[in-house]
């Protein structure tokens, strides 16, 4: 019977062609099946072979993650469709921009975390910055939180870019 | 350039509708005579025509329409074909290149639109791609699991003149199915199979998709392992209905001994079907004690809505083959008296005689009317398309198919108006053939219009009408789920038929008495052109067995008992 339900967060990686389209085909079948995208980039990777990686971070039950992966399998342009989260330790970073307006002590205060939390500032002015954080989300969410009382005005992420360790290619040689 | 690729794909005939931005592939097939164009009456009729065509035969169906209207037309077509994964190449035209994104006339975003209701889609941009695209959309459509592939083709391409040297037949430089299935996987699912008890088979449209040979493959392990075989809507034919094995179609309106034999079984091999939902019911009451093996080309149709324990990915014909090699290696048989215990088991269900009707001397019942039909019919070479409602099913339970690819019908979508466009397609690969849609009286209205296709290129269809005057599946639900209500479910205002067919240049034929009836038949088989047979038929009757939706497959309606328990909110949102 249905094995029971418990909502996973899975890392996939794909391959694709860097064709038109494509990335409306990958985008439409999450939609159009009601999967979840918590977090998505695209980019071309290999210029060469016009290949491009879309990193999308998905949850759903064990069932629905392995649905998504045959489904995108499926799809013509695509190589390959890895689950770094099954695939053991994998790394996964995102960047963020976050701007702080704020000035005195709050803006100490600011400055004190951001060097906790090794963010670089890329931006100031009498009454502001824009601080640069790379890492794990967790760790930025936990950054913008901070800031949240310290006058905290905007973001900008990345999403999330991830890649296996070791020798052995995830989507690569794998 | 499009006739060329046609050419090398050997393909002879093409269901299509002019426009603005097909003119020059146009212009160009009347300068040659190797492809032939059927001319339709509306683009969704080219799509089920191909269809039609392709069902029937094995091959890509062709498809040709324009722009912006022709197009969007053709989209619901594109979508039954995707349902019931049939393999079409449908060409579209496009405003100029320049043009796209401008709002041009006719302009639509023909890949936007039709992306989730295409296996693949191209837009071809570049004349000098057009020749690889054309090629790679016949392998895309016709390997793997079989699918619509659009080629949207912009006016100035089709100007253009570019180099075309693509070998014969690309192999597409990712898209390479797995049809071989995995050994060990079909070991240890014929281990399964030694050891039942109570196995039953289930087979799918993807029996008739993989070739004939994959439907003789399954008459050989039936006979082999003495298992009982039903099969879904789709697949109707891969199993001869005169094999003893038999037990008829499964599913919302498939046989009690199926459905019973199904829920009960300790080991369930499905070959080529996808546990939709009209096949399992109630999810968490489905076949709750079995084993269950897939065998199924599409990954992604495996662990979709049931879990299963032996997942083959593979091509069905190569699975049997390989399944049929490893049972006959082996010296271990399931045990004889438990298959003879499952077998009396099977025999009292079939006691039950579910498809069992009266039929008076007053009035015709639809169900009479199908059986009179296959009697007639049964000795020829005939192919059967629908259309969709209760004569839909009536059809499935009581024409009685021995081969593969005689029976076409919309199963996935269940797109009224399918019947006649895809019958048309049917009788252009076979002419000589005798090729009839069973329809409804709403439903055959939906594209009543290619009566004239018919007319124009000689293919004489027959459509036998069962003409309840009413849309009679809306009805029965709206009478055991709605208290009876019929909401706009009356078909008021009707054509005369007989008339219509005469107005189109056909032959109409009404039979209103059961006493009529055999001769009306046959009439309409001796006509040389389309017919049009206006069946009247009961028009109270219900389609039974039925399994209410969110009910469990021991939970079946028959005729003989009509009161239903109250239905569940939970079942009623189900369609
Ligand atoms: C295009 C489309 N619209 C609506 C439906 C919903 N529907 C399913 S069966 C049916 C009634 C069909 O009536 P008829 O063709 O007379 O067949 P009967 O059930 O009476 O045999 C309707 C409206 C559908 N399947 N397809
Ligand atoms: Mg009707």
């Amino acid at each position: 019977m249905t094995p029971p339900a418990t909502i996973e967060s899975h890392t996939i990686s794909i391959i694709v062609d860097n064709e038109p389209g494509v990335l409306a085909r990958v985008i439409g079948l999450f939609s159009g099946r009601g999967y979840n995208i918590d977090s998505l980039t695209v980019t071309e990777t290999e210029q060469e072979s016009h290949l491009s990686r879309i990193t999308i971070v998905t949850a759903g039950t064990p069932m629905v993650i392995e649905q998504i992966k045959a489904q995108l399998e499926r799809l013509v342009p695509v190589h390959t469709v890895a689950d770094l989260t099954v695939q053991g330790a994998s790394l996964e970073r995102e960047l963020a921009l976050i701007k702080v307006i704020g000035k005195g002590e709050k803006r100490v205060e600011a400055l004190r975390l951001a060097d906790a939390f090794r963010a670089r500032v890329v931006d100031a002015s009498t009454g502001s910055f824009v601080f640069e954080i790379t890492g794990r989300t967790k760790k930025i969410d936990q950054f913008i939180s901070l800031m949240q009382e310290l006058g905290l005005v905007e973001v900008a992420r990345t999403g999330v870019a991830a890649i296996s360790r070791g020798e052995n290619g995830g989507n690569g040689t794998g | 350039m499009v006739i060329q690729a046609l050419v090398d794909q050997g393909v002879v005939d093409v269901f299509g509708y002019p426009g603005g931005a097909v003119l020059p592939i146009y212009d160009a097939l009347f300068q040659q005579d190797k492809v032939e164009h059927v001319l339709v009456r509306h683009e969704q009729g080219a799509v089920h025509a191909a269809e039609g065509y392709a069902r029937s035969t094995g091959k890509v169906g062709v498809v040709l329409v324009t722009s912006g209207p022709g197009a969007t037309n053709a989209v619901t077509g594109l979508t039954d074909a995707l349902m019931d994964s049939i393999p079409v190449v449908c060409i579209t035209g496009q405003v100029a290149t320049h043009l796209i994104g401008n709002d041009a006339f006719q302009e639509c975003d023909t890949v936007g639109i039709t992306r989730p209701c295409t296996k693949h889609n191209y837009l071809v941009k570049d004349v000098n791609d057009l020749g690889r695209v054309l090629n790679e959309a016949f392998y895309v459509a016709s390997n793997g699991r079989p699918g619509p592939v659009v080629v949207d083709i912009p006016k100035d391409v089709q100007f253009a003149t570019g180099t075309y040297d693509v070998a014969k037949t690309v192999r597409h430089k990712t898209y390479q199915p797995r049809i071989k299935g995995d050994q060990h996987a079909i070991r240890a699912a014929v281990d399964a199979m030694t050891s039942a008890r109570k196995p039953i088979i289930y087979s799918g449209g993807g029996v008739i998709n993989s070739g004939p040979s994959a439907s003789r493959l399954l008459r050989n392990l039936v006979e082999m392992t003495g298992f009982p075989i039903t099969s879904t809507l789709m697949g109707l034919g891969a199993y001869p209905a005169a094999g003893k094995h038999w037990l008829g179609m499964l599913g919302m309106h498939g046989t009690y001994e199926a459905n019973m034999a199904m829920h009960d079984c300790d080991v369930m091999i499905c070959i080529g079907a996808r546990f939709d939902d009209r096949i399992t019911g109630r999810i968490d009451a489905f076949s709750p004690n079995s084993t269950k093996i897939h065998v199924d080309i599409d990954a992604s149709s495996i662990n979709k809505n049931v879990h299963v324990d032996i997942p083959i990915i593979g091509d069905c014909g190569h699975v049997l083959e390989d399944m049929i090699r490893i049972w006959k290696a082996r010296s271990v048989q399931p045990d004889k008296a438990d298959m003879k215990a499952w077998w009396d088991q099977i025999d009292e269900w079939r006691g039950r005689d579910c498809l069992k009707f009266e039929q008076p001397d007053d009035y015709i019942m639809p169900q009479y009317a199908i059986q009179r039909l296959y009697e007639l019919t049964k000795d020829r070479e005939t192919y059967i398309t629908t259309e969709v409602g209760q004569h839909q099913m009536w059809a499935a339970q009581f024409y009685r198919f021995e081969e593969p690819n005689r029976w076409m019908t919309s199963g996935g979508l269940g797109t009224m108006g399918y019947g006649l466009p895809a019958a048309i397609g049917a009788q252009r690969a076979h002419p000589d053939a005798l090729v009839i849609d069973i329809a409804g009286e709403a439903s055959i209205l939906m594209n009543m219009q290619e009566m004239s296709t018919a007319i124009q290129h000689k293919l004489p269809v027959k459509v036998f009408i069962l003409n309840n005057e009413y849309m009679g599946m809306v009805r029965q639900w709206q009478q055991l789920l709605h208290g009876n209500r019929l909401s706009h479910s009356y078909m008021d205002s009707l054509p005369d038929f007989v008339k219509l067919a005469e107005a189109y240049g056909g032959v109409g034929i009404r039979a209103e008495k059961p006493d009529e009836l055999d001769d009306a038949i046959k009439e309409m088989i001796a006509a040389n052109g389309p017919v049009l047979f206006d069946c009247r038929v009961h028009k109270l009757a219900n389609c039974y067995p039925m399994i209410p939706s969110g009910q469990a497959h021991n939970n079946m309606l028959l005729g003989d008992e009509p009161e239903l328990q109250e239905v569940s909110d939970a079942g009623k949102v189900l369609v």
